[in-house]
């Protein structure tokens, strides 16, 4: 048996999307910019595309700005956001948990002479309204807020914390990456300036993102080029993935509460069978107010790495926080900010599911992870001193990594 | 990244783990904030590592190695166990990606402290068939 249940690093494209994009490679292939038949047609998509996106987020057409990824769209809105507004101020505020792109952005612009103020989230991941409200000053121009924790899913209380920035009349930025197609979104309703998604964390290709700003909002543009998407943000469109992302966004935000309904089903029988049936693990992320497709659990006494290794032999394709899959020195910023030691942070794994997922595969990955952590277990010193009552101390000193 | 077939074949089928009753010697190494702690439990008689346990919490290149060390120094004296390098084992597992590295250097040194514990224990005139064992801080 396969499982993929790593949709949160990146989903398939589904059929219905991949048969929407087919016909924009060899038959319909023109730039859209070009006033001919060919360009004329390819345009035609293009704008039926940012339709599709602006419908699905509650946004008008001429609010969606293509881009070549989530990572684009979060580094022109805080850069952009932050270079047009510098008359107003130099103050940026965001959380300690973001996605590296909104992190090493902001890191960025504080060696360019910025000041960033992170916001701690609590131990389930979440930012209080009152916690933003104390952290604005009269010199901040934007704050940004992902909308779901990619490795933990929280969910934020965006509406209420994109209401304070408006009553301070600072721009709100949302990275929902993660958060497209699994919570309700809509723009105006709830007060969001900015928002970046990345296509193929819902069943759109790779290379394709978007960047909605709101009718008002100025921002510097990244790259100088043409005078493709308003003049904002040059080069030749990606046809084909803009045709794929409209689709995709589409067929994702159709009856969504329906179906993270069923992907809560699946996501809380694997989340019951793991803490029933394996002692000492903790679920990690909020437990209400998640992604209905994230499971995010460490394992005591054991490391990620490992588990990853023994799931895969299985089929089973996962993600963890630990020291050794992020290829450094620490494990995941997430699960630090959350406030968990070092060692069950490196014990973490992240199941993340999509729509497709059943509850059959959910009991496959449950019987695989009950078999493997006992495995693994079995040969750590850690458990052992733990079933001992020792306590294992030892010291980097010998770990040439210090 | 990727593994040898060695790595994964130590990692699936890890020689010589566990527990071992007695031992003459125990290194313990790493740190559990760093994501690995090697230890492992020596049997000496006539100056010869007569058998060899390990346990190992960490990635798997972590347990690939402690087990390819153990399989080494099994049956060597002493002084040949001590020439066991980092390199000879990641070598004896067809190599390691770069980042793994680090790992082959607590094998050695997991079994460096095994050893060192035993002939402490030898310099404390203790009688090496303890079980209290004696985790070693280095």
């Amino acid at each position: 048996m396969r499982v993929y249940m790593d949709n949160g690093a990146t989903t398939r494209v589904t059929e219905p999307v991949m048969a929407a994009m087919q016909p924009y490679f060899c038959e319909i292939f023109g730039n859209p910019s070009s006033v001919h038949g060919f360009g004329r047609e390819a345009r035609k998509a293009v704008e039926a595309a940012r339709a599709q996106v602006a419908k699905a987020i509650g946004a008008q057409p001429r609010e969606i700005y293509f881009t070549g990824c989530g990572t684009e769209a979060d580094n022109w809105a805080l850069r952009g956001a932050a270079y047009a507004n510098i008359r107003k101020g130099k103050h940026i505020i965001t959380t300690n948990f973001e996605h590296h792109a909104i992190l090493h952005t902001c890191q960025q612009l504080e060696k360019e002479g910025f000041e960033v103020t992170y916001l701690p989230v609590d131990s389930d991941g979440l930012i209080a309204p009152e916690q933003l409200e104390a952290a604005i000053r009269p010199d901040t121009t934007i704050v940004s807020i992902m909308y779901a924790n990619n490795e933990i899913g929280t969910i934020e209380p965006i509406p209420a914390l994109a209401q304070v920035a408006k009553a301070h009349g600072v721009l709100f930025h949302t990275d929902a990456v993660q958060a497209i197609g699994h919570v309700a979104i809509d723009v105006k309703a709830q007060n969001i300036d900015l928002l970046s998604m990345s296509g193929h964390k819902f069943h759109a290709p790779k290379g394709i993102g978007v960047l909605y700003i709101r009718q008002g909002v100025r921002l510097e543009r990244l790259m100088q080029g043409g005078a493709q998407e308003r003049a904002q943000r040059p080069g030749t469109e990606n046809l084909a993935g803009i045709v794929g992302i409209g689709k995709a966004i589409e067929l994702v935000t159709e009856d969504i509460e329906a179906r993270a309904a069923e992907m809560r089903k699946v996501r809380d029988h694997l989340i019951d069978r793991i803490m029933k049936e394996i002692p000492y693990t903790k679920l990690n992320g909020h437990p209400t107010q998640r992604m209905c497709g994230n499971v995010n659990v460490s394992f005591q006494f054991i490391e990620g790495e490992s588990l990853l290794l023994h799931l895969d032999l299985k089929g089973i394709a996962a993600s963890s926080g630990s020291a050794c899959t992020s290829g450094s020195l620490d494990p995941s910023h997430v699960l630090l900010a959350i406030g968990l030691p070092h060692e069950i942070a490196h014990g973490s794994l992240r199941l993340s599911l999509c729509e497709e997922n059943t509850i059959e595969e959910a009991d496959y990955v449950a019987d695989a992870l009950v078999e493997i952590v006992a495995r693994l277990r079995a040969m750590s010193p850690l458990y052992d001193d733990f079933l001992k009552g020792q306590d294992t101390e030892s010291t980097c000193g010998t770990c040439p990594r210090t | 990244m990727e593994y040898t077939e060695q790595v994964m074949d130590h990692f699936m089928n890890p020689r010589n783990m566990g527990e071992m009753e007695n031992p003459s010697g125990v290194g313990t190494v790493g740190n559990a904030k760093c994501g690995d702690i090697m230890r492992i439990y020596i049997k000496v008689e006539d100056d010869v590592i007569t058998d060899v346990k390990f346990k190992t919490f960490g990635c798997g290149a972590a347990i690939a190695t402690s087990s390819k060390a153990t399989e080494l120094v099994k049956g060597k004296t002493l002084d040949e166990a001590l020439q066991i390098t980092n390199k000879m084992v990641m070598d004896a597992l067809g190599g390691l990606p770069p980042v793994k590295v680090h790992c082959s250097v607590l094998a050695e040194e997991a079994l460096h402290a095994a050893i060192q514990d035993y002939k402490d224990r030898l310099a404390r005139g203790e009688k090496p068939a303890e079980e209290e064992e004696e985790v070693r801080y280095v």
